[in-house]
């Protein structure tokens, strides 16, 4: 039985009326002005050309992998680091808080400050990080020069800073778990990696969800820390799509960086629906 | 009692009356020290004769997002009384027979020189701006205590330039060629750099280009740019941070000579004498060679300028100022503030006797008849934005010069279809 809302249908609104004009009217123009040839004077009407060109620009497919490999490899390093670090920051370590607030503290930080940070411990000869590896012998590589590193080095960065925002989701979900699991299977003899496997991973699957859908999308949509680390170079072996519809935007080819937003969005519906949809399923009532 | 009420009425009615016709005109100019230098100078000097007329100068960032604010400004009617932006190929992207006001009734248009007025016209002999700052060459900037050492000629040619780097490389352990590909635009030098030899070998390039006909890929000549820059790359001339240096440690290596040639424009002596001053005359100029002796010149960039907005209540007054602008006493201001870093383009406009060596070894390009040559995208309105990644690509060995060359290609024919230019 579907309960009555205690409250008119006016109170909605307000929310109604700003919904409507900051989100739903924009999102439909989108649609319209990715069908035009739209500079700051005029919008003629192109058809699908902006989607034919978006199509056949050479370097898209590459964006496209980049931004499929680059949200892979950091949802799977966020989630895998950020449970460890949850089991970690929960087991009662010393100065427990202390690291917790160590922990998140990146998240806090501006993602353009990070970049430019790390762009400079990232510089092949006077960077921190390959002063320190030639001080043990080691000659580092060129992280963000090596066309085949350059998309690496910025996930690996974006890991490090998003991988307190796992871990906060994480602790959250871990503090739910009845202790009595634990007790009941350390009763029937479960080891250290049995209580690990058997019982936290699969109670704590609703963090993982959360974790997994949030780092999935902002690893296709990712744009600040790719810009201000690399602009998608050397060439083009670090764009990403937002990235390449970026610089459609900066040509002033607006249309055409419209559409581009249009594929993107189709593109991160495409992939995390489904998614949510079957790590939903999985969920056990716990 | 009275007769004081009434003197008192008539000096507020003067002061009024002085209000309104004091003016102040607004303007938009870009961040650059170059542009700040001359505005500031060029509106002091105006103020001083016009005392009527004050100024309020707004600054805008360069680059892309600058482009952003001046469209967007225009097309919602905020622009300022007077702005600056590029003359050329970004300059027709403001579609100035819609926006701008047309400057043909100056006094002083006469002065403004033939070739800079070509690239703020539109296609009905309509003028639209005036110059603040010289005239650059493109070409290769060098250090001249490593051209001494090794008794290096400056090259006529190609070859001779790549017979100089062997001879550094070999004799010194100075980088022969500096590169800087954290700032992606400076590696389109040598491409961009070599019109005037494109020019001399295919003269009807820059038409044949904009109706569609020729293209980089196809036409030796052009492809050529590209070709130099993986030559250079392949050879292993380049210095060893290529990849992450900056315009400014550019400017810094041939200053101190720790590089020898850094292809780029010659506002970057401007940049030498405020990082470096005891070093400019250390830096010396030179065209970027070509295929022969004959054929040797150099490629020009024309000037930014300031425009009127067809939005502005003040045009008369702002016409007043282009024209002030437009004379050499105005002229005179800019040089006096920012020094000479080039040919200004405003008759009757002398340069100081001094001016840094590399000023002198560009001058002579521009005294004689068919020396210089606009570069591309001051004859043409065809120019694709992806040049900076594919020319970084060639010169980091990524891509080769065909293949980047073809790219090019595509990448203009998407601007001139998004441009709606016609044949495309």
């Amino acid at each position: 039985m579907t309960q009555k809302s205690p409250y008119p249908y006016w109170f909605f609104l307000p929310a109604a009326v700003i919904f409507l004009g900051l989100f739903i009217v924009p999102t439909v123009a989108s649609f319209y002005f990715s069908l035009t040839y739209w500079d700051p004077f005029e919008a003629r009407f192109a058809g699908w050309d902006n989607y034919v060109q978006f199509f056949s620009e050479p370097f898209l497919i590459r964006g496209t992998l980049n931004t499929l490999f680059f949200a892979f490899v950091t949802s799977v390093l966020k989630t895998i680091l950020g449970l460890l670090l949850a089991v970690l920051l929960t087991s009662g370590i010393f100065g427990q808080s202390f690291l917790r607030s160590v922990v998140f503290f990146p998240v806090l930080v501006s993602t353009i400050g990070v970049g430019i940070l790390f762009q400079e411990l990232m510089h092949p000869t006077e960077g921190a990080i390959n002063v320190a590896l030639a001080a043990i012998g080691i000659d580092g590589p060129g992280w963000l020069t090596n066309p085949s590193l350059a998309l690496f080095s910025v996930a690996l960065v974006d890991v490090w800073r998003g991988v307190g925002l796992a871990t906060l989701i994480y602790i959250a979900g871990l503090s739910t778990i009845p202790n009595d699991y634990y007790e009941a299977a350390r009763i029937d003899g479960a080891t250290r990696w049995q209580l690990f496997w058997r019982v936290t991973v699969p109670l704590v699957w609703p963090a993982t969800t959360t974790v997994i859908i949030l780092s999935l999308i902002g690893g296709l949509r990712l744009f600040d820390l790719v810009w201000a680390m690399t602009r998608g170079g050397p060439g083009f072996s670090s764009d990403v799509l937002a990235s390449v519809i970026y610089k459609q935007y900066q040509a002033g080819f607006w249309g055409l960086s419209t559409a581009g937003n249009v594929i993107l969005f189709l593109l991160i519906a495409l992939i995390v629906a489904p998614l949510a949809w079957w790590l939903n399923s999985k969920e056990l009532d716990a | 009692m009275k007769a004081r009420f009434t003197s008192l009425t008539a000096m507020a009615l003067a002061l009024g009356a002085t209000g309104v016709s004091a003016q102040e005109l607004s303007i938009l100019i870009d961040n650059t020290p170059a542009s700040s230098g001359a505005f500031t100078a060029l509106t002091e000097a105006y103020t001083a004769k016009n005392p009527d007329v004050t100024f309020d100068i707004e600054v805008r960032p360069g680059g892309g997002e600058g482009d952003n604010i001046v469209k967007t400004r225009l097309a919602t009617g905020e622009m300022t009384d007077i702005f600056s932006y590029n003359s050329g190929s970004l300059f027709q992207a403001l579609r100035p027979s819609r926006t701008l006001v047309p400057i043909n009734d100056i006094p002083n248009l006469d002065n403004l020189n033939e070739s800079f007025l070509q690239t703020v016209a539109d296609g009905d002999g309509n003028y639209y701006g005036v110059p603040y700052e010289a005239a650059m060459g493109g070409g290769i900037l060098y250090h001249v205590p490593t051209y001494e050492e090794l008794g290096l000629e400056v090259p006529q040619t190609w070859d001779e330039f790549m017979a100089n780097n062997a001879a550094i490389a070999e004799q010194t352990d100075k980088a022969p060629v500096i590169q800087t590909y954290r700032d992606t635009w400076t590696s389109q030098l040598f491409v961009l750099a070599d019109y005037y030899n494109v020019q001399s070998q295919e003269p009807g390039f820059a038409d044949a280009y904009t109706a569609n006909e020729a293209k980089y890929a196809t036409t030796p000549a052009a492809q050529a740019g590209f070709a130099r820059l993986q030559e250079v790359y392949e050879a292993g001339y380049l210095n060893e941070d290529f990849g992450a240096a900056n315009f400014d440690d550019g400017v810094r290596m041939v200053a101190t000579g720790e590089g020898v040639h850094y292809p780029m424009l010659t506002f970057s002596l401007a940049n030498i004498e405020q990082n470096y001053p005891d070093l400019i005359d250390d830096v010396g100029f030179f065209a970027q060679p070509g295929e022969s002796v004959d054929a040797n010149g150099l490629t020009i960039w024309l000037p930014a300028a300031a425009y009127i907005p067809q939005t502005s209540e003040n045009v008369e007054a702002a016409k007043d100022f282009l024209n002030f602008m437009a004379s050499s006493e105005g002229c005179a201001a800019i040089v006096s503030a920012n020094g000479a870093t080039g040919p200004m383009l405003v008759e009757g406009c002398e340069l100081p006797d001094s001016v840094p060596r590399a000023v002198s070894d560009m001058l002579p390009y521009f005294n004689e008849e068919g020396r210089t040559a606009p570069a591309l995208e001051f004859l043409s309105p065809v120019k694709g934005p992806a040049l900076e990644q594919l020319t970084v690509e060639v010169g980091s060995g990524i891509r080769d010069a065909q293949s980047a060359a073809e790219l090019y290609d595509a990448d203009v024919t998407k601007q001139a279809r998004q441009l709606g230019l016609p044949n495309w």
